[in-house]
């Protein structure tokens, strides 16, 4: 069952979440991208803007309509809010010698994400593997997770870095959602909303929404098949994860290495990467120490370092791990890839470094291979 | 709130450092005792905990010490980095944190019954050293017990007492061998490698757990292969950098797996398409 919300009454559903007890997460304009933080009302959705994005391109420019959502997705995931770039563990104090430790408390504010694209609701089942069905769930991720709500907006456009069709993640949600919209600009700007979830049935009973009628969900369904026909960059995900490990010793991951910065941006904006380094502080007297977990990159120079040195020297063995993790050995440790086909790795490499073509080389290689043996 | 939540995988126990015992230089061993008694010290040779210097870092470090001690930690450290310097200034009474036992054991059910070859070089003897006090403990369940061990020098041999009271009682076969001999050593020199021809097992019935760095256990299974023992029945310990113990923090992977919660022992099928591979 479709229900349908008036552009118009989009705050009130922002205030029945604020009643609910949940502070709002969603996308705004700042530093000149449309990035996910703090939301007080419908005024600080990027409306009106969208975003231009190829390898190592992003801008924003103005749409000519009023669409709230009329964006793909910008430098920053989601995985902030379950896992923070940089969060305390526990602080300790030495008393005569004594050292009594204190935990960090776990957050109970609950948060409502407010815009959640299809291929990032995969991040985050993505993310739950690690961090939440392992030996050893996180506690604040667990705790995170289990008091937050997601808004869905289905895409009814696509970046050229989008790559969510070849993925299977997108372009509209089809689980793991408690609300998902879809907008709509014509005739008249509203949003088709699917439930997913008792909370977000409740919310659609607290708004009253009217159920929307068949002509408003085709429009919706024309709008998410619009976003597939733009898709144009493919990865083909069947047999990726033998090709690379055929190829741990291929000649083009010194080509890569070449272009590669070893900037890490790829990681950062990355909605599933997780890697995260423990950092201890301490101040001057040395009676106070805190652990700090803080995000970490495979392209940082100190991260396989043990005694004698790190594993990984070269930006060719760096690069090598972050693909075959992503595309191949993601899948032996959860059983799913790493990869979700948001295109932001792409965009964001300031060398424009893009694994989809990656992917393409070391394929089309083989088959240069196979054509030379005939 | 209610009542307190069980202490969190990150969150450290206070210890204190029972005795300081020098082993060779820059190598020393710890005995730890928990400042709270909080149950009893429950461990599976090859397990690793994660000790930490308050206000200056945590590292991985072996236990090395008897299963069957369960009041006590013991852990062989050898001083090589910014917080195993720190560890080596550290004197009895000081106290210091404790996560863990994290990662996997040896196979010491499958191996009863059978030959078993214990291989390690350099400090690998120390994550050895509870798997031959198990089997000292049972020893009736094992058939032949080879412990080859390589050092560097013969300044460099771990445990030199237990090494010579483990050989006088016949209840391990141990041969030694050092990189580089000096005056007054009249041992075996050369590489652990070497020792593997002139023991005497079979073969069917054998397993071998090797522990040591990576290119002596590579070069040591291959030997034990040319033994004729089966790959499968091959078993390594792994070393990679360990920021967590619980699979959070990816710094451990090798190839598909994470050493810590995966690891750090292999069968060796299973980890020899991984291995000397050069920067994997």
């Amino acid at each position: 069952m479709h229900y349908r919300l008036e552009a118009s009454d989009l705050e009130q559903l922002l205030d029945a979440l604020k009643a609910d007890g949940y502070a709002l997460l969603g996308p705004q304009r700042q530093d000149n991208a449309i990035l996910y933080d703090t939301l007080e009302s419908v005024a600080d959705l990027p409306q009106g803007w969208t975003d231009q994005q190829e390898a190592g391109q992003y801008k924003l420019k103005r749409r000519e309509d009023a669409a709230y959502f009329g964006y793909v997705v910008g430098p920053r995931s989601w995985k902030r809010v379950f896992l923070p770039p940089r969060k305390r563990l526990w602080s300790a104090t030495q008393q005569d010698g004594v050292w009594s430790i204190s935990e960090e408390p776990l957050p109970t504010q609950k948060v409502a994400l407010i815009g959640v694209r299809a291929c990032e609701i995969h991040a985050i089942a993505i993310q739950d593997r690690v961090l939440r069905e392992g030996p050893y769930p996180d506690p604040y991720y667990t705790t995170m997770r289990a008091q937050s709500l997601i808004i869905a907006v289905n895409c009814t456009q696509a970046a050229p870095t989008c790559f969510c069709t070849s993925m299977d993640t997108g372009p509209n949600a089809t689980f793991g959602f408690d609300l998902s919209l879809t907008e709509l600009l014509e005739p008249a700007h509203c949003f088709v909303v699917e439930v997913g979830s008792p909370k977000g049935q409740a919310l659609v009973e607290t708004l009253g929404l009217p159920a929307a009628n068949d002509p408003d969900q085709a429009r919706a369904q024309a709008g998410v098949d619009q976003a597939r026909k733009q898709i144009k960059r493919t990865l083909q995900r069947d047999d990726v994860k033998a090709l690379l490990y055929r190829n741990l010793e291929h000649a083009r991951w010194d080509e890569v290495a070449s272009r590669c910065l070893s900037c890490a941006n790829c990681t950062m904006v990355c909605p599933t990467c997780f890697c995260t380094e423990m950092e201890d502080i301490t101040d001057l007297t040395g009676d106070h120490a805190e652990r700090w977990q803080r995000w970490d990159s495979c392209f940082h120079g100190q991260f396989t370092h043990v005694h004698g040195g790190p594993v990984r020297q070269s930006t060719r063995s760096r690069y090598r791990q972050w693909l075959t993790h992503k595309l191949a050995s993601w899948e032996d440790q959860f059983g799913t890839t790493g990869c979700v086909g948001c295109g932001r790795c792409i965009a964001w490499c300031p060398a424009g470094i893009d694994l989809t073509a990656e992917v393409k080389a070391f394929r089309e290689s083989e088959h240069t291979q196979e054509n030379n043996k005939r | 709130m209610g009542a307190s939540p069980a202490i969190r995988p990150m969150t450290p126990r206070p210890f204190r450092i029972e005795a300081v015992r020098p082993e060779t230089p820059n190598v020393f061993t710890w005995t730890l005792r928990p400042t709270q008694e909080d149950g009893p010290l429950v461990f599976q040779p090859g397990q690793f905990n994660m000790l930490s210097i308050f206000g200056v870092g945590e590292v991985p470090i072996s236990v090395s010490g008897d299963a069957e001690q369960s009041e006590i930690w013991v852990h062989t450290i050898r001083s090589v980095g910014t917080v195993t310097q720190v560890m080596e200034t550290k004197k009895a009474g000081e106290i210091v944190g404790v996560r863990g036992p994290f990662g996997n054991t040896w196979p010491l059910q499958a191996a009863e019954g059978c030959d078993v070859v214990l291989a390690v070089g350099g400090l690998g003897l120390a994550p050895m050293r509870p798997t031959i006090y198990h089997v000292l403990h049972h020893r009736e369940r094992y058939k032949r017990v080879y412990l080859l061990y390589g050092a560097r020098t013969p300044k460099d041999i771990l445990y030199p007492d237990e090494l010579k009271a483990w050989s006088e009682s016949g209840a391990l076969d141990i041969r030694t061998t050092v990189d580089v001999g000096m005056d007054g050593w009249d041992g075996e020199v050369g590489l652990v490698t070497d020792l593997i021809s002139d023991i005497r097992i079979d073969p069917y019935h054998s397993i071998a757990m090797v522990c040591g760095p990576e290119i002596m256990m590579h070069f040591t299974a291959k030997a034990l292969f040319h033994r004729r023992i089966a790959p499968a029945r091959i078993f390594l310990s792994m070393e990679r950098s360990m920021r967590c113990g619980t699979g959070w923090c990816g710094h451990c992977q090798l190839g598909p797996t994470f050493l810590c919660k995966d690891g750090p022992v292999y069968d060796y099928p299973s980890i020899q398409p991984w291995l000397h591979k050069r920067e994997l």
